[in-house]
């Protein structure tokens, strides 16, 4: 077939996406000065739903782009977490390299899980990391320095000399706790800025266009020569460390840990997993939405228990029958508008009929 | 007086891509019809439009009268029209017997029986514990076409029985077709076999890029109109 | 003799595993659907049963009677509703439903039940136990492994000698050609679904009788009835079986060398399948 193409040009930029960009750097701006301008609860909320976003962003390019749809990512949060607290307990290490440590962990252990779970196709894989985030909680579970199955807390001067607190301290007369509660903010500020950045440029790679060449056809994309065990592998590997980070942080700030609570998996995998469905799966402005939605949601249905969870289900399957691209998937088909325009648009040509031939 | 099926103004779509414009055809009881045409003529759409593979509007497909094009396969199976497919899409999990009978699935009384088959096409009966791929293309053929006699169709739709088979098999199935009319059901044959289907039917449509674009009695059309309405051009040389 | 006393006691549990896994397996091969609330469900039936034998007083067997088509209409309501809604080429959709789902039967249970351990009572039956050779067996665990070979054998026999068996199969292979047999692929998959809720209420009445059971204790459920399918291979209901009475005996055995250590023995025994043959070892499906 061939056809004249009068000056086409691929595009991956939009004119929201520009203003976004500024948007993004102001919001930034605005949150590294939130520890002065708000009270330290609001910080710690912040710092919740920073977290948050950091796993869903995960969740959502493992899911929504790879394909990979995991119900075992608390593995890595567990693992982060364990990482850390062994760090700082059994080594003596500083809370905040110890982060790092503990990603860097993180993203090693999805070596050998991924060697199991990649093993298991679609549905299978999904509850195949279910088991080895379980093998993995009980095998803590048996570790008796950190705790057992009872689990044990940061000593408490590790989190007060941590690096920081004390430049804090001097500088603007922060009491140690809300020095630390300042520290793993930006850091969650940090993190949760340096995730979205890195999925967006991930995307817009050349390595993003074989990855969504991959998620909608795996055989084709093998084809024409995209290697989608290997994207996979890499991705896979990369949440691991992004979850990992996200983790052990969160328990820098929770200061306590059992196996129970650092692997479950409603808190660090259900969560995420409705607020990257509900909000728009396959988007980055989606996990966004949602986890604001998550976070308004889950302080006016406090008192509910249950019942928030069980319609927080019920809205997940409505969601994914009714709107299969969530919230702001509906909005920007609707209006068009992507802030991270990560799809790519051919202008200039001619508009061409798509359609099978079928004899 | 009604026909058994007819087509009126038949259209459809793949997406934007529309297959069929208006396509127009009429089966009388125990009639024999044959659609000829090119690959890509539209002649397998017509046929997934029928069976209710692909729906339609429901004026554009009537049978006896009544308005099936908007109707579910099963539904249209249930009115007595049953297909033999393109590829013949046995099943690969049952055996021949199994693939057989599942033919008979919609529960339509009639003449045809297992042993009827079996009596029809005995290499079948020797081969019945078989899983139904395991058998060469013409007798997988074979099972497509008691398969879908096993519902007792007024109207049987061969869609392509002769594609990819050797010749000497293509005449051994279509020895079954005078038997199958004398069981009285009609039958659309779709072919890009012109001989064969000359020699059985007794309507030839022949179709190009979605349009009936001749249509008669076999010993009416000559050859230069087939040919001309088969690849479009007024033959001056023909082989 | 201790350690046959074991791996006894590792088969009987087996056979739970197995009743676990039954309905699992049937609706994966039938429509390829991994419903992740199937343990949610195996949990739901329990509670139904438990209702049915605290308030009426019935006896466990009887009440199971009861829940099966109650359960069967729940299943085909749940298939029709929800899940052939989400049948398609994309795995995530059925995937996110179920999981939806779960968390909607669990919460669901907690809001209705409370957070405690419950337990269905079986009268004396929970204690009889019979010799059988060298080994005493309970004869509600003995049961288990009964019902459980029973279903198997009762479940090929459905799809390998009847005409809705033929139909089942069919769909599986080829859902437009079964179409054009007068098969409606959705009453398949919803059949095929309520059936596989028959077989959740079997699990539940040796499940509720056997240990104690609360509204969360449905994930647990779902990964070893996951694992008993995996290790059998894809498929096959005998490898399911066997799947499960694997798990089984993996789980006791580990737990008679440290009792913290059994499911954590399972799942190692699981891996190890995985590592070893992933496929599992009696494949039969070929996807």
């Amino acid at each position: 077939m061939s056809i004249a193409m009068p000056s086409l040009k691929v595009e991956t930029g939009s004119k929201a996406s520009s203003l976004a960009l500024f948007v993004a750097f102001a919001v930034l701006a605005l949150g590294l000065a939130a520890p002065f301008l708000v009270s330290r609860s609001t910080v710690q909320d912040l710092f919740f739903i920073l977290t948050m976003l950091v796993l869903a962003q995960s969740w959502n390019l493992l899911a929504g782009y790879a394909g990979l749809i995991s119900v075992g990512q608390q593995v890595f949060v567990g693992f982060g977490a364990y990482a850390m607290f062994g760090a700082v307990i059994l080594l003596g290490v500083d809370p905040l390299p110890a982060i790092l440590i503990a990603g860097v962990l993180s993203m090693l252990l999805a070596i050998p899980t991924a060697f199991f779970t990649f093993r298991l196709y679609g549905p299978y894989f999904a509850i195949g990391t279910w088991v080895v985030a379980e093998v993995v909680r009980l095998l803590f579970a048996q570790w008796k320095a950190l705790g057992g199955g009872t689990g044990t807390s940061l000593p408490r001067e590790a989190v007060r000399d941590m690096a920081g607190v004390s430049l804090l301290r001097d500088l603007f007369g922060m009491k140690p706790a809300e020095a630390s509660d300042a520290i793993t903010y930006w850091l969650a500020l940090i993190l949760a800025a340096a995730t979205i950045g890195f999925i967006y440029r991930l995307l817009r790679s050349k390595q993003g266009l074989g990855l969504a060449a991959v998620r909608d056809n795996e055989q084709a994309a093998r084809a024409v020569g995209v290697d989608a065990r290997r994207m996979k592998a890499l991705v896979y590997l990369a949440t691991a460390f992004l979850t990992g980070l996200a983790g052990a942080l969160i328990y820098v700030q929770k200061a306590r840990i059992s196996p129970d609570a650092a692997f479950s998996v409603t808190d660090w995998t259900a969560y995420v997993i409705f607020i990257v469905v509900i909000g728009g799966i396959g988007t980055i402005e989606g996990p966004i939405l949602g986890v604001v939605l998550f976070f308004l949601l889950q302080n006016l249905m406090a008192d509910y228990g249950s019942w928030y969870l069980l319609m927080l289900g019920l809205s997940g399957i409505l969601v994914m029958l009714f709107a299969p691209r969530g919230l702001w998937g509906a909005f920007s088909d609707r209006t068009g508008i992507q802030l991270f325009p990560v799809r790519r648009k051919l202008t200039g040509g001619p508009s061409i009929h798509q359609g099978g031939f079928h004899g | 007086m009604t026909a058994l099926l007819e087509t009126r103004g038949l259209t459809a779509f793949y997406g934007d891509f529309q297959a069929l414009f208006g396509v127009d055809i009429t089966i009388a009881e125990g009639e024999t019809i044959a659609i000829i045409g090119a690959n890509g003529a539209g002649k397998t759409t017509l046929m997934r439009a029928i069976s209710g593979v692909l729906r339609s509007d429901p004026e554009t497909i009537l049978c006896r009268g009544e308005a099936i094009g908007a109707l579910a396969a099963p539904d249209i199976l249930a009115r007595g029209i049953a297909m033999v497919p393109e590829g013949r899409r046995l099943f690969p999990s049952l055996t021949v017997e199994e693939n057989l009978l599942v033919g008979a699935y919609g529960k339509r009384r009639g003449a045809w029986t297992l042993g009827g088959i079996y009596d029809l096409l005995p290499i079948l009966k020797e081969r019945r514990n078989t899983p139904a791929t395991a058998l060469s293309g013409g007798q997988q053929q074979m099972v497509a076409i008691g398969r879908a006699l096993m519902a007792n169709p007024d109207v049987l739709l061969c869609d392509e029985i002769s594609l990819g088979l050797a010749p000497v098999v293509v005449r051994d199935i279509y020895a079954a077709f005078p038997r199958i009319r004398a069981s009285g059901a009609a039958i659309v044959i779709v072919e890009q076999d012109i001989g064969q289907a000359l020699k059985v039917a007794d309507q030839v449509y022949c179709m190009m890029e979605g349009r009936v674009t001749l249509s008669g009695r076999p010993e009416e059309l000559s050859r230069d109109d087939i040919h001309a309405a088969y690849f479009g051009a007024p033959s001056h040389e023909h082989a | 003799m201790n350690m046959l006393d074991t791996i006894v006691q590792g088969v009987l549990l087996g056979g739970l595993y197995a009743l676990f896994a039954a309905g699992l397996s049937l609706v994966f091969g039938i429509m390829r659907l991994v419903n992740l609330a199937h343990g949610d469900l195996i949990v739901l039936a329990a509670f139904l049963l438990l209702v049915l034998v605290s308030t009426l007083g019935l006896n466990p067997f009887l009440a199971a009677l009861i829940v099966a088509p109650v359960m069967f209409a729940l299943g085909y309501a749940l298939q029709e509703v929800l899940f052939n809604r989400t049948l398609g080429k994309d795995v995530l959709p059925p995937l996110l439903v179920t999981f939806g789902l779960s968390i909607v039967i669990q919460n669901g249970l907690l809001e209705g039940f409370s957070a405690d351990s419950r337990r269905i009572s079986a009268g004396p039956l929970e204690t009889a136990s019979m010799g059988l050779g060298p080994v005493t067996v309970g004869l509600m665990p003995l049961m288990a492994l009964l019902s459980a070979v029973a279903v198997v054998v009762g479940l090929n026999l459905l799809i390998y000698r009847t005409a809705l068996g033929r139909a089942f199969r069919a769909t599986s292979d080829d859902t437009v050609t079964a179409g054009l047999m007068g098969i409606r692929p959705r009453k398949i998959f919803a059949v095929a679904t309520g059936l596989a809720m028959v077989v959740v209420t079997i699990a539940a009445l040796y499940l509720g009788t056997r240990a104690n059971f609360d509204p969360t204790a449905g994930p647990a459920r779902l990964i070893y009835a996951f694992e008993a399918v995996i290790i059998g291979g894809l498929g096959s209901l005998w490898g399911t079986l066997a799947g499960g009475v694997i798990l089984g005996v993996a789980q006791t055995v580990g737990a008679s060398i440290n009792p913290e250590w059994q499911i954590l023995s399972g799942h190692l025994a699981f891996l190890a399948v995985l590592l070893i043959k992933p496929r599992g070892l009696f494949p039969r499906a070929v996807d």
